[in-house]
């Protein structure tokens, strides 16, 4: 039992949070994700580049993200040293959990990155091309299972978009949902569904090996190094883009917001984050102040109506 | 690469500073709790969950994994020298074990056990190495009907096939299915039963459960417990060296206990307990001098605690392939993978291959430190039993609250100024709740197995569905959901025709707690 004690007072003195730290950044996921990832890259970038001495990451995982968003906007307002990271699927996750707190409660800083949504087929489907996709589509909606993240994330959303877009009923959309894209590989691979559709990262070590074919990414432009066409290339009028942005906490003042986004914008242009997103294959799409605040509106309000059109929100 | 290379990079990986002294600190608490009546690896690995939250995955896979070993060394030496298991799946062993050691052939009865362990360890971490691989490939062609059908053979077999009461199983099991639905779903991202409360939204925490269910219940019980019955500890007498004619009785019993506990750990009903007592059975008739049987034959001894390790192995082989526990100790550990992230199944072997191998070689380096650990330094582990019960379970309580405190201690639960936390209070109530499962003789496994896997089988048989558009036919339409049924409903058929036939005192046996 000794034993069993002494691992308990080392395991608390391990935990012991460090005594002053300029920025503490909240990731609200478990260790290793996405979001998860941002916080670390940050971490590093920041202390590298002399921003920031002392930075601390907690994370506070659940709902994507709601339940960290939570406990941010409740416990740290007004504190200028608090930042939580955080992006699309927290948007959606918002809507769907009916969330007490939203965006709203916190203050969005900037835009640090962004990635594609790729559609893929295993390499036996018959379906060769978008068109053959579209064309199973607008042929029996039902039919066609798309595999992704999780329910109301950006995959999903990507795929009720192309749905509408298409002119085919959102609501038919039959959308199988992974705790990831990962997850969702094993079914996309062993041709249980008819596409998956997830971040091109999840999918890009198999596209390579040919195990995947790559049917479109969803971003405006082609992804460097990845060999597909754009949604609009292929007729679809259609840009989506999975992005991980930062936010202070609320209750700051004007003075306060604009040192933070100062720091912010020092990191994203430093040589430590642009390495960094080089070696992870982030895309950079920095956009901050109010052209950031007219994005934010703009996915939030867009999110909305898919998620209704969907049937995911009343 | 073959398995050989793989084992190999496993092997160097295990042999690092770091490692050996996780799979150090696992084998020696595994060996302490499994020498301590009550307390088993189940609990052992449950507490020390939270406590592991922040450390290193592989290390903290690999101290589970010696707990795991490390309880089926040290559950035998009670046995032997106290006539109380310290295990449940050392029931068997007392049988013999007990009677050699009051004839004070004790020091050869632990000898031939812990080298029959270390033996069966050795051959079925062996097997596990060369049996996952190809488990592996057969399940990458599961599809979403295949794994429910692989989670309703786990559910029936975990409550209601082996049991003293299928229906007090079941009861269990639906206890833990009905906690599973609790938070967002994961076809359509609406929360259920969370009752606004926001720590819900992900569902209950599996540690938990687990904690409060084993640690809080087994100390309430055993505080609710008013007689306290003190056995007597048996002292070694004479060698401790086993004579020729042991080595000669006790070797064909390790390799039939082993060849009995690996297949049967595999196998979703299993379950070292089962294992223990199908090999004492198979001992009993292969036996020179069958009459020597309960008045301390030593072969009693060797094949069931070869089979209990053997078996403890074979348990890793669902769990670490298809994500499948088939054990208490099993289900708690799949929640240690669970919290770092990674999903026990085909797809951790492609994944997190390196942390696989190093898990698996480790066992075999653990091995070697048990056999180190049990048969030189036996008189220390025999003291553990004279520490008093109160100090013992206070020791516990207070790791139980910290542990959970650490990993989710929120402070988010609050009555005007006042705030506390709400994990706590969660371990509070599922801990009164493990006292009365116990208190009303319900098994506390199919609980947590419910738990965990309930949510899986609802998003496997709605994937299913979902991708048939509503076509249930989907269900039985390939042959490995078919063969997972008719296993199934085996597994149901079977314990009632052995129980008309007048084993059922057997079942009943089995059914002790398994913790």
């Amino acid at each position: 039992m000794n034993k069993l004690l002494l691992a308990a007072l080392v395991s608390g003195a391990l935990s012991m949070p460090a005594f002053a730290a300029d920025y503490t950044i909240l990731a609200p996921a478990a260790p290793g994700g996405g979001w998860d990832q941002t916080a670390r890259t940050m971490q590093e970038a920041f202390t590298a580049e002399g921003i920031s001495g002392n930075v601390q990451v907690t994370n506070v995982p659940g709902a994507g993200g709601t339940i960290g968003l939570a406990q941010f906007a409740n416990q740290d307002a007004g504190n200028p040293n608090a930042l939580i990271v955080g992006g699309y699927v927290m948007v959606g996750a918002i809507l769907t959990n009916m969330s007490p707190v939203t965006l709203a409660d916190v203050t969005p800083i900037a835009r640090l990155t962004g990635e594609a949504v790729a559609i893929v087929v295993p390499a036996a489907s018959d379906i060769q091309t978008l068109d053959d996709l579209v064309a199973k589509l607008k042929e029996n909606t039902g039919a066609v299972s798309w595999a992704g993240g999780s329910a109301g994330g950006v995959d999903h959303i990507t795929a009720g978009l192309i749905a509408k877009t298409i002119g085919v009923d959102p609501t038919q959309v039959n959308y199988i949902a992974y705790s990831g894209g990962g997850e969702a590989l094993a079914a996309i691979l062993g041709g249980q569904v008819t596409v998956g559709i997830s971040g091109i990262s999840e999918f890009a070590s198999q596209i390579e090996a040919g195990e995947l074919r790559l049917l479109a990414v969803s971003s405006e432009e082609r992804v460097p190094g990845v060999d597909g066409p754009t949604l609009k290339e292929s007729g679809i009028d259609l840009a989506v883009e999975n992005w991980r942005m930062v936010a202070a906490a609320p209750g700051i003042t004007p003075e306060q917001k604009a040192a933070i986004t100062a720091d912010v914008k020092a990191l994203a242009t430093s040589a430590s984050w642009q390495t960094a997103l080089e070696t992870k294959g982030w895309v950079d799409t920095y956009l901050d102040g109010e052209a950031f605040d007219a994005q934010l509106a703009a996915d939030i309000a867009a999110t909305e109506t898919i998620l209704k059109d969907i049937g995911l929100v009343q | 690469m073959n398995t050989f290379e793989l084992l190999g990079q496993g092997l160097i990986a295990a042999l690092q500073v770091q490692n050996l002294l996780y799979a150090l600190i696992g084998v020696t608490l595994g060996t302490a709790v499994g020498v301590l009546p009550g307390i088993g690896p189940a609990l052992t690995v449950a507490l020390l969950l939270p406590v592991t939250y922040n450390l290193d995955p592989a290390g903290s896979l690999i101290m589970f994994a010696g707990i795991y070993y490390g309880g089926m060394y040290g559950g035998s030496t009670t046995s032997i020298l106290l006539n109380t298991p310290g295990e449940s799946a050392s029931i068997v062993t007392a049988l013999e074990g007990n009677k050699m050691a009051r004839q004070g052939r004790g020091g050869p009865a632990l000898a031939t056990a812990a080298i029959g362990s270390f033996i069966a360890g050795l051959i079925a971490t062996l097997g596990l190495a060369f049996v996952a691989p190809f488990v592996v490939k057969f399940a990458l062609s599961f599809g979403p009907a295949d794994y429910f059908a692989l989670m309703v053979l786990a559910f029936i077999t975990v409550s209601a096939a082996f049991g003293d009461s299928p229906l007090r199983g079941l009861t269990a099991l639906f206890i833990g299915l009905g906690l599973g639905i609790i938070g967002i779903d994961q076809q359509t991202g609406q929360t259920r039963l969370a009752f606004g409360i926001l720590d819900l939204l992900d569902g209950i925490e599996v540690t938990t459960l687990a904690v409060a269910l084993f640690a809080i219940g087994e100390t309430l019980k055993t505080a609710a417990d008013r007689e306290q019955v003190e056995a007597s500890v048996m002292a070694v007498k004479g060698s401790v060296w086993m004579t020729l004619d042991d080595w000669k009785r006790s070797w064909g019993s390790w390799l039939r206990g082993t060849f009995i506990g690996f297949p049967i750990g595999a196998m979703p009903a299993g379950g070292a307990d089962i294992a223990s007592f199908l090999s004492y059975s198979a001992e009993k008739s292969f036996a020179k001098k069958p009459e020597e049987f309960g008045h301390g034959a030593i072969e009693g001894v060797a094949g069931p605690e070869a089979a209990n390790n053997a078996s403890a192995a074979g348990t890793l082989v669902p769990l670490l392939t298809l994500g499948l526990p088939t054990t208490a100790t099993a289900a708690i550990m799949l929640a240690g993978f669970q919290q770092f992230g990674l999903q026990p199944g085909p797809l951790l072997f492609a994944n997190n291959s390196s942390l696989v191998w190093a898990l698996i070689a480790s066992l075999l380096v653990a091995n070697f430190m048990l056999l180190v650990l049990n048969l030189p330094l036996i008189g220390l582990w025999v003291k553990l039993l004279t520490i008093p019960k109160p100090w013992l379970y206070a020791g516990i309580l207070t790791f139980a609250t910290l542990g959970t405190l650490g990993a989710n201690g929120a402070m988010s639960m609050g009555f005007g100024s006042m705030r506390i936390s709400f994990e706590l209070v969660l371990l509070l109530v599922f801990g009164v709740l493990g006292y009365l499962l116990r208190r009303f003789g319900y098994p506390i496994a199919p609980v947590v197995v419910g738990l965990i896997l309930g949510p899986m089988a609802e998003q496997q048989l709605r994937r299913a569905l979902s991708i048939s558009q509503g076509d249930p036919a989907v269900l039985f339409h390939s042959p490995i959901s078919l063969v997972l049924y008719a296993v199934a409903i085996i597994a149901v058929v079977l314990p009632i025709i052995m129980r008309m036939r007048g084993k059922g005192a057997v079942l009943g046996q089995l059914a002790s707690d398994e913790d």
